[in-house]
Parts: C-alpha cells; structure tokens; sequence
C-alpha cells in the first residue's frame, strides 16, 4: 500500500513541485510581455508600419488590376523611353545622349535637359532585381517604381512626424499619407513621373533638416544635403526646398531662435547641398546664377554676418559701441548685396526668375504672357472641389493641427506650419502643387488627430484610475490632472470624450472609405486606354492612341517625320518610334508656335509650313465620334494663342465669333477652313454618330458641324483607327507638274 | 488553255530583257512611243519628222486616236516610254483613254509631245491645261504677226509666222545654233502663270496677237506679244518632258522644205530653222540630251572612310557626290562648276560650291558648323534644261560629350593650384587647432 502509495505521493509531490514552476514560469513569461510594454509597443509600431507600409503600395495597384500593367499619361513616356536607354547602353551613353527624334530638326540634349533621378533610381532597382537573378521586365519596374516610393515615404512621414510631435502623430501622419489622394494622384502604378520619387525625396530632405536642426548634428545636415541632392536630381520642384529652407531660417533669425545648431545645419545643408546640385547638368550653374536660388545665398551671407556680430558682441562687452556697430555693419551689408545683386541682374550674370516661378507668385502672370505654360490643364488655379476632393478631412485638421503647433512651438512645429502654409497657397494656385502641399497637411492633420486622441483617451484613463485608486493621480500627467479637476464641473465628460472618440473613428474610417473610391475611380486611370460605360452598363475600352501609335511604328518609313500638337510628342517618340516636331519638353516657344500656326492656317500657308518642316505626317486627336471631350479642337484655341503669340498673324478672334468658340454652322469661315478643322472633320459629315441626329453631329460638342464637304489638297488620309479617336494623314509631295 | 497561258508566260519571259532594257533608270532614253494620229495620212505629211525619228533608233506605233483598240498599259505596265499625239481636232480618244490617263503617264515619268492647231478640241485643251498651258479660247483664233511674218506667206494674213525667239538653251536646242527663222502657223497659246516647270521655247515677237484672221477684231485680243507662246515645255517634278506646240504644220514636211524670209529682214534662207528645231528638240523631250544622274551622297570625317552615323559640332568632313550626263548612248562624266551642296537644317548652314574633277566626281570638305541638331546634306541642282537633281540626306550633329571637353587648362592653372592649397592649408589648420594647445 505504502509502497504503491509512494510513487503515487512522490508523483504528487512532483506534480506540486513542478506545478509552482509552471505557473511560476507561465506567470513569469506573461509578466514579462506585461513588464515590457516599450517592447509590446515597438511591436505594434512596427507591425502598424509594416501594415501601412503595404497599404500605401497595394492602393496604388488599382490601375494594373483595371487595365493592364502600362505606363499612364505623356510625361511618363518620355521617362519610360529615357529609362531604356539607360539600362540599355548604360549611364554614360545616357549621359550624353543627343535625341534626333524629337524636335526636329533642332534635336534635343536629352542628358543635359533632364532630371535623371527617377531613372537612374529605377534602373538601379532593375540592375538590383536582376542581380538578385530576378529577370523582370524593365516596364514592370518603372510602373512600380511610385508605389514604391509611397511606400517609403509613409516610412518618412512616420519619422518626421515622430520629429516634429511624438510617436503617434508619426503613426498617423504614415497611415494618412498612404491613402491620401493628393498624393496618390500622382503615385499609382503606372504614374511614372518624376514627382513619384520627387515626394519622398522632398520629405526626406525635409525631415533630415529639421532633425538637423534639432540635434546640431554635422551629420545629419550632410544627410539632409544628400536628401537635396537626389531631389535636385528628381525634379525641378528641388526650388521649393531652396526657398522654404532659407526662408524658415530667416523667420528663425528674426523671432529670435537663432542658435548654433541652426547655423551648423543650414550652412553645411546649404554648401554641401548647392555643390552637389551644380553636378546635374540640367541645374549645373543655374544653383549660383538664377534668381530663384538667390534667396538662399542671401540667407547664407545673413547667417555670417549674424555669426559675426554675436562674436563681436560676445568680444565688446559694451552695448552702445555694439549699437553703432551693428547699424554699420546692417546697412553696408544690405548695401553691399543690393549692389551685388543689382549688378549682377543688369550685367545679365544672375538670371531673372522663370515664368513659372513668376505665375507661382502672380497667378495671373501666366495667362497674359505665358500662354505655354497656362494652356497646360494642371497649371490652373485649384478649384475648391479638388481640394475637397483630394483632401477630404484633412481640410478640416489641417487648421486643428495648426493650432496644436502654435500651443507647442518648437524649431520643428514652426517648420512644419511654415511647410504647411507655403505650400498650401502654392496648391491654390496651381492644381498640381497640391502634390507638394500633401504630406504638411498630412503630417499637421495627424499632429491634430493624434493629440485630440491622445487627450480623449488619456481622459478617460484618467477617470478610471481616479475611480480606483487615487494615488495614481500624482503620477499622472499634469494635462490629466488638470481635466480630472474640471471633472465636477462637467459631469458628462467621460461620455462626451467617448463620443467624440466614435467621432473620430467614425471621421477617419469615412477618410479611408473616401480615399479608396477616389483612387479607383478617379485616378487609376492611365488616360492612354480610356474607359466608358456602353448602353448596358458594360466597361468599353477605347484603346486608340495604341493603335495608332502601333500603326505609325509599322507603317511608316523609320525616317517620318510626324507634327501633332506637343501633347502627343512624347507618346509618338515612345511608342510609335517616329520623329516629332514638338513634344512635352516645351523648351522651345517658336517651334511649338510654327505648329500651333500650321494647325490653325488654311491648308496652303500650312502645306509650306510643313514642308520646311520635312513633315510626312499629320496626327490629330478627334473626340466627336466617342464624346471624348480633351481632343484637339478643344485644345484648339490655345494652339491659336500659342501660335498668335509668336507669329501675329494668327489672330485669335477671328476664329471666334461674337467671343464664343464654334465648330457649327455660325463659326467663323477661318476656323471652318483652318487645317485643324479639316483634318478632324475630314469625311465626318458623311457619318452620323447618334440616332436620331443629324450625319456630322459632334458628340463631344454637342453639335452638328459646319463644314461637311471637306475636300483636302496636299494631305491625303492614312489612318483613322476604330473610334476615330486618332487620325493620321500623310503629307503629299508637290504635285508632279505645277 | 494552260497551253496558252504557258506560252504566254514563256513570251513575257522573253520579252523580260526587253523590256527592262527599254527605258530606265540606266537608260534613259525612250525606246517606244506611240503616235496618234487624226489621219492617217499625216504619217506621209510629216515624214521628216516622224523618220529622223526612226533613224535614230526610235520604234514609232502609228494608231488612230479613236482607235478602240488603243492602251497605254497593259497588266498595270506601260507599254510606250514616249507619247506624241498628233490629233488636234479629237474630241475622244479611243480605248480608256482621256486627259486623266495622259497626265498620268507624265506622272509615271514618260514623255509627251502634244500638238494643238487651230480649232483645236476640248480633249487636247484639257491636256495641255494639265501641263500648265492655256490655249487661246476662241477656237478660230490664230497668231498674227503683222512684223514678223515669212514673206512666203501667201494668204497675206500674216498668220505663218517666222519664229526666231528661241530660248537660249544649249541643252534643249543643241549645240548649233538655229540661224534660220522657225516657221509657225497655229494657234496661241499662254503659261500658266502659277506653274514655274513650264516655260518658253518659241515665243512670238511683241507685235505678234492672237484673233480670228478672218474677222474684224471687235475688241482688243486676248493675248499679245511675247505673253503668247508658240512652243513650250514642262519638264516635271518627276523629270518628264512635255512638248506642246500651238501648230501642228511646224512639223509638217511642207514648212520643214520650205524656204524663209522673215518680213523686213534681207536674210533669205534655202530652207527654215523648222527641221532642226524639231529634231534638237524631239532629241531633248526623249532624253538624249540634258539627262543627269547621280550616285548616292558620300560624306565621311576626314581621314576616315565610313560615313558615321553622326558628327560631332565641329568636325572637318569631306562631302563628295558622283553626277554623270546621259549623252544618248552612254554615261559621261558631267563636267561643271556650279554644283553646290548645303548643310541645311531650317536653312543652309554652309553652302559650298563642289568642284569637279572631270571624272564625274564632284567633291569638298568643310567643318561642321557649331550648331547640334539634325542636319541633312542637299543637293538641289536644277539648270535650265537638265533634269532636276534634289539629293539630300539626314545626318544628326551632337555637341561635344562630357569627355571631350579640353581637361587641363593652361590659363587654369593658377585656380587649379589655389583650390589644392586652400584644402592642404585647411588640413593644417584643422590639425593645429583641434590638437595644439
């Protein structure tokens, strides 16, 4: 018995031996992951990045997904092109690459006039892909290349809010700059533009300065002008950076913030960052000679001489002899750079600012003088449905967060609202800086979100433990303390925080609802296959330009010569393989006004126009048999301005009438005869587009056209694809015996 | 049935060489013209014409221009290199033959020798219209020239002219000059003043107007002086040569026998300029004479042999191009000092005039100008007479790479070694202030 009960007894000594191990090991680990909440936290930060960090990307896929994995839009065409050449004959080649397929017969330096950020960034990823052994076509990776590029800067919006407030404005600033639809915009697959990589190299460099400039840190501001320089590679908006930076010094200087970490971050940012800049061609000497780039050598120059006047106070010890010296020393400064300044503008040795920089400050500008840069659709004012559109909440955080900066002013807040306000008005006055306006309103608004939940939540923490134990109290926030003594006047402030959380999350989620539907239905489309709804519901697909762009590739000599207006330029380079006149790169007025005059004169005066151009096809965009609205008669007036304003001869009311625009009946006999309308109408009247409308009736106008019987001398029909969408015609030789 | 297809192909199989034989880019001359005639009689009428022809080789088809039979082409191939209609008062011609098909066959580049005379009909005005002539619209009206008229003329109308304002040409008329009057009787024509291929080759003098010999004039005639044509040619974009003669009697054994005495003048001639005019003049619309050809345009750097895909601003290139004459017979080196080349890009960069070495290679070297874009090299040769040559080829000129700029300049030195001693005198004083106490 005793023998049997031993064991059973030693048994259960075991078992109690080891059952206190148990739980006290159990006990142990799950103390552990309590004890350790900084763990836990780091945990869930990372897991939340990592979420947002594939968030940002897989919102971007809509496009693939809808049509096909291509390259949207123009300017992503050119960049495609130059990016296979870069892969394919290498960076030097690349470098040095003179294009004798675009605007002929000038040519175009194409490695001097570019910013090769974007494709050296993605041929690098190629080479590292393939490297890897992973043998991707080239294509895929530009389409790629944005949403990968969203992905990290939700990466450096988490660093830079976590700069600027704390964790959680980091964390919110991430998850909102993932889905923001100002930014998307401009990031989905496909979007293969400069700005896609542009964005996170501006928040980059961003978030390195003001790091910069709260740690006083050599080496985080040699980070930041590193983060210039991939910027200044990328895109020309690197002109925000060297404006926003000296001017955030300046308002430093004067509220009296200056200190040395600033003068150590800006002057090593500034030299490093302008040395590096002049390495790109397409900057080169622009860094130290345009008006631009002006300000932030003044400011440089400010921040000696402030330097040196505290060195000399720091020396004098007498305040009055300091005065006087100070006055001296202010004005022949400002003297001695006014004089600079005005001597180097006369003399032509500083160039005066661009237009584009002029119709940023005077929005006005560019429609009286610069008729290029405003007939570009993203050039206009923002209308405030866009910014509805594109920011959603955001626009009601945004002054929210404002204010949270303003209560807690530090180095950093003050460039964050400075960040904010500049770019906002530069979003208000032209549609596609909203853009660059993203990630401060992303970054303020999550400041706003995450103090209101912060404060909410903590109030209601608060009131627990006050409820349990009373000691806590002490350790507490002074903040928690102070609303647990307002608690006896409110008596519904538990309830009114927990509302106001629903609230919130009730905003947030109806933020994330919005921000999907905007993307997939607005800006995933690549705008080269267009999308309409047939009569039964039923997705059609319009896949025009593709067509044609295929037919000119086979069907024309390798040497043709194509004159389209310049939006099609980089397309017909890219995918037609063929010689242009004009493209995207409008760097040169007149030959894009020769066309402009071409299209918009009778068919002789443009038959010679063309044949000093040595063009052998014409390639119009007509609408009126899809209702396919941004065709080339709609663009037509501004080839009218843009012509007019180079060659007077082309007067701009007389293809108006009464100040209206027509293509019916009562429009003017020049705009009937014009070659545009020729070559858009040609055998049109022949065709009737809708039932029950007369033949000739233009959808996209919504009327029937003037001129039916058109006849063409010099230009014969080549092409006119399905949907009549592209039409092409062949430029005749002169006539044999005249 | 595959008997008679068999056979034909084994003809057309032995035509083959004679075919490309007759009439080509190597060839130039015409081998096989067709004649249409009103009459047939004709044939006997203009024999002079008609048998120099022959005797030099020609193979003349005499058919009635309303025979139904007539074709052009057969199997989309033109069987004739040369056209002579001699058939001014045709309303119709016959066959699927009308002014569209002979304006065609010019364009296909063969040649045509059109003659009208009074009363002239629709169809040969509106052949003539296609080549930038305009016949005088009163179909009665005729030249008359109350100055300048063979005293031989025996109706006293004055309507046979003696013609001696030629154009001064070597290449149309020949080399000998044509002394005796050209005898003309027939209707007026003028150019059209918008087309610049068609000029004068036997205009009237300035006392010369254009009316019904038979009636009054009633109003002021139409066309006078030398704005009347009485001969002209077109030689088209595609290098066909058209005649068009007002008078179908200029070619005509009659006046071709007949001697001329031009009213006023006391130069009598055993027989007119007629003969010759016509045969220099056949010579050069049938491509004996003024036809040049040239070889492809060759352009390398100097001191190099291949030509590069592009120059660079401010390369020495050398430019050569071969052009031979077509002297009936053979390819003779053209031999002239007036052939010049452009380096064209919206307009002519440089313009060079290339000389020739006797040999047929005509040839310079200049350096490329400092302008970057695309260039094309052009040839546009187009004398009075010959056959027009317009070469030209595109060649892109880059500017310089990024290495090829000078590396190490002299005058630089001095910036080279400030920028050296400001870095070592930086790193000295590092050095001394970080660790010297």
């Amino acid at each position: 018995m005793g023998g049997k009960s031993e064991p059973a007894k030693s048994e259960s000594m075991a078992t109690t031996t080891t059952s206190p191990d148990l739980i006290n090991s159990s006990f142990f680990s799950f103390k552990s992951l309590k004890l350790k909440t900084k763990q836990q936290e780091l945990l869930l930060r990372i897991s939340i990045l990592g979420l947002v960090y594939i968030l940002a990307f897989i919102a971007r896929l809509f496009s693939v997904l809808r049509y096909e994995s291509m390259i949207h839009e123009f300017d992503p065409y050119f960049n495609y092109r130059t990016t296979l050449f870069l892969t394919e004959k290498g960076f030097y080649e690349f470098w040095n690459w003179f294009d004798s397929e675009s605007w002929y017969p000038l040519g175009r330096i194409i490695g001097g006039t570019l910013y090769p950020g974007l494709m050296v960034t993605a041929a690098l990823i190629y080479w590292a892909l393939r490297f890897l052994r992973f043998f991707v076509h080239i294509r895929e990776v530009c389409v790629l290349t944005a949403p990968f590029f969203a992905s990290n800067t939700t990466l450096v919006a988490y660093f830079f809010g976590k700069e600027i407030w704390d964790t959680g404005a980091g964390l919110v600033a991430a998850v909102l700059i993932a889905i923001c639809p100002g930014y998307i915009s401009r990031s989905v697959a496909g979007s293969y533009d400069n700005e896609a990589v542009a964005i996170f190299a501006l928040l980059l460099t961003f978030y390195l300065f003001v790091k910069a400039v709260n740690t006083g840190s050599l080496a985080w501001a040699l980070a930041s002008a590193f983060g210039y320089f991939y910027m200044v590679s990328a895109w020309g908006g690197y002109v925000f950076i060297i404006n926003l930076v000296p001017l955030y010094v300046l308002v430093l200087l004067i509220t009296g913030r200056y200190s040395m970490r600033l003068y150590i971050a800006y002057n090593c940012m500034y030299i490093l960052g302008m040395l590096l800049a002049m390495q790109i061609r397409f900057v080169g000497f622009q860094h130290v000679q345009s008006g631009e780039h002006m300000g932030a050598m003044g400011v440089f120059l400010l921040m000696q001489v402030f330097y040196f006047l505290d060195w000399v106070k720091y020396q004098l010890n007498d305040t009055k002899l300091f005065q006087t010296f100070l006055r001296i020393t202010v004005t022949s400064a400002i003297m001695v750079g006014g004089i600079a300044l005005g001597l180097g503008t006369a003399s032509g040795y500083i160039s005066p600012w661009t237009g584009r920089f002029y119709s940023l400050l005077d929005p006005t500008y560019a429609k009286d003088h610069i008729p290029i840069i405003a007939s570009v659709s993203e050039h206009q004012p923002t209308a405030w449905s866009s910014f509805m559109f594109d920011y959603h909440i955001l626009l009601f955080l945004f002054p929210a967060g404002l204010y949270f900066c303003f209560k807690r002013l530090s180095d950093a807040t003050i460039f964050i609202v400075m960040y904010g306000l500049t770019s906002l008005y530069f979003a208000g006055v032209m549609v596609r800086l909203i853009l660059v306006a993203t990630p401060a309103v992303c970054l303020i608004s999550a400041i706003a979100v995450s103090a209101t939940v912060k404060n909410l939540t903590s109030l209601l923490r608060t009131k627990q433990k006050v409820s349990q134990t009373g000691s806590t109290k002490g350790a507490g926030s002074s903040k928690a303390s102070s609303k647990v003594t307002l608690d006896q006047s409110q008596p519904f402030q538990k309830n009114g925080a927990i509302a106001l959380l629903v609230g919130v999350f009730y905003l947030l989620s109806r933020y994330a609802i919005h921000c999907t539907w905007v993307t997939s239905e607005a800006y995933s489309s690549p705008s080269i296959v267009l999308a309409a709804r047939g009569a039964h519901g039923n997705r059609i697909l319009f896949d025009d330009y593709r067509e044609a762009y295929y037919w000119l590739r086979q069907n024309t000599p390798t040497d043709a010569k194509i004159m389209s207006w310049w939006d099609y330029g980089y397309q017909i380079t890219a995918m037609g393989n063929r010689t242009v006149i004009v493209d995207n790169n409008t760097w040169n007025n007149t030959h894009i006004a020769t066309v402009g005059r071409a299209m918009s004169s009778n068919e002789d005066e443009a038959y010679e126009i063309m044949r000093s151009l040595d063009v052998n096809y014409v390639l119009v965009v007509f609408g009126g048999v899809t209702g396919y609205s941004s065709d080339d008669i709609n663009k037509f007036l501004w080839m009218v301005r843009i012509g007019g304003g180079v060659y007077p001869v082309i007067k701009e009311p007389e293809y108006l009438v009464n100040g209206e625009f027509r293509v019916d009946k009562g429009a003017s006999p020049k705009m009937l005869n014009c070659l545009m309308y020729k070559l858009c109408y040609y055998r049109f009247g022949e065709l009737t587009t809708e039932y029950g409308k007369p033949p000739g009736y233009d959808r996209a106008r919504g009327v029937e056209i003037g001129n039916k019987d058109i006849k063409l001398e010099h230009l014969e029909e080549a092409y006119t694809t399905s949907n009549w969408i592209v039409r092409i015609y062949r430029v005749k030789p002169p006539t044999n015996r005249l | 049935m595959m008997n008679l297809s068999r056979s034909v192909a084994l003809i057309s199989l032995f035509l083959l060489p004679l075919l490309s034989f007759s009439f080509s880019v190597d060839n130039p001359t015409d081998r096989r013209v067709l004649v249409l005639l009103d009459d047939l009689s004709l044939k006997s009428s203009h024999s002079i014409f008609f048998n120099t022809l022959k005797s030099r080789g020609f193979d003349l088809d005499f058919k009635l221009a309303d025979d139904s039979k007539l074709a052009l082409q057969r199997y989309g191939q033109y069987l004739y290199d040369g056209l002579i209609i001699f058939a001014p008062s045709t309303e119709r011609l016959g066959g699927s033959l009308d002014s569209k098909s002979i304006a065609d066959f010019v364009d296909s580049g063969r040649d045509l020798i059109l003659s009208a005379d009074t009363s002239a009909s629709d169809l040969i005005r509106s052949i003539a219209t296609e080549c930038g002539v305009d016949f005088d619209e009163d179909s009665s009206a005729m030249v008359i020239d109350h100055t300048s008229f063979s005293v031989s003329d025996v109706d006293g109308d004055h309507t046979l002219i003696a013609a001696d304002d030629l154009v001064k040409s070597d290449v149309i008329l020949g080399k000998a000059k044509i002394e005796a009057p050209v005898l003309f009787r027939g209707v007026a024509h003028s150019l059209n003043p918008t087309n610049n291929l068609v000029f004068k080759v036997l205009s009237a003098s300035p006392s010369a107007y254009s009316a019904n010999p038979s009636s009054k004039l009633s109003s002021p005639p139409q066309l006078t002086g030398s704005a009347i044509s009485l001969v002209s040619v077109l030689q088209a974009r595609n290098n066909a040569r058209v005649v068009i003669s007002g008078s179908l009697q200029l070619f005509s054994d009659r006046l071709i026998r007949s001697g001329v005495q031009k009213a006023g003048s006391h130069n009598q001639y055993e027989k007119s300029g007629n003969e010759q005019f016509v045969t220099e003049l056949s010579k050069w619309v049938f491509h004996e004479r003024g036809h040049l050809k040239a070889g492809s345009l060759v352009h390398h750097r100097v001191g190099e042999t291949d030509e590069p895909a592009i120059y660079r601003i401010k390369d020495d290139l050398e430019f050569s191009v071969e052009i031979y004459e077509w002297s009936g017979k053979s390819w003779e080196p053209y031999v002239a000092n007036d052939v010049q080349v452009q380096f064209y890009m919206m307009s002519p960069y440089v313009l060079k005039t290339l000389s020739a070495d006797k040999k047929g290679l005509f040839h310079t070297s200049f350096k490329v100008p400092d302008v970057y874009g695309v260039f094309q090299f052009k040839v546009e040769y187009e004398m009075l007479g010959y056959t027009t040559l317009s070469l030209s080829k595109q060649i892109p000129v880059r500017p310089y790479r990024h290495n090829e700029y000078e590396r190490f300049i002299p005058t630089a030195y001095p910036y080279y070694g400030a920028c050296f001693t400001t870095m070592a005198g930086f790193f000295v004083f590092s050095f001394v202030y970080l660790y010297h106490k």
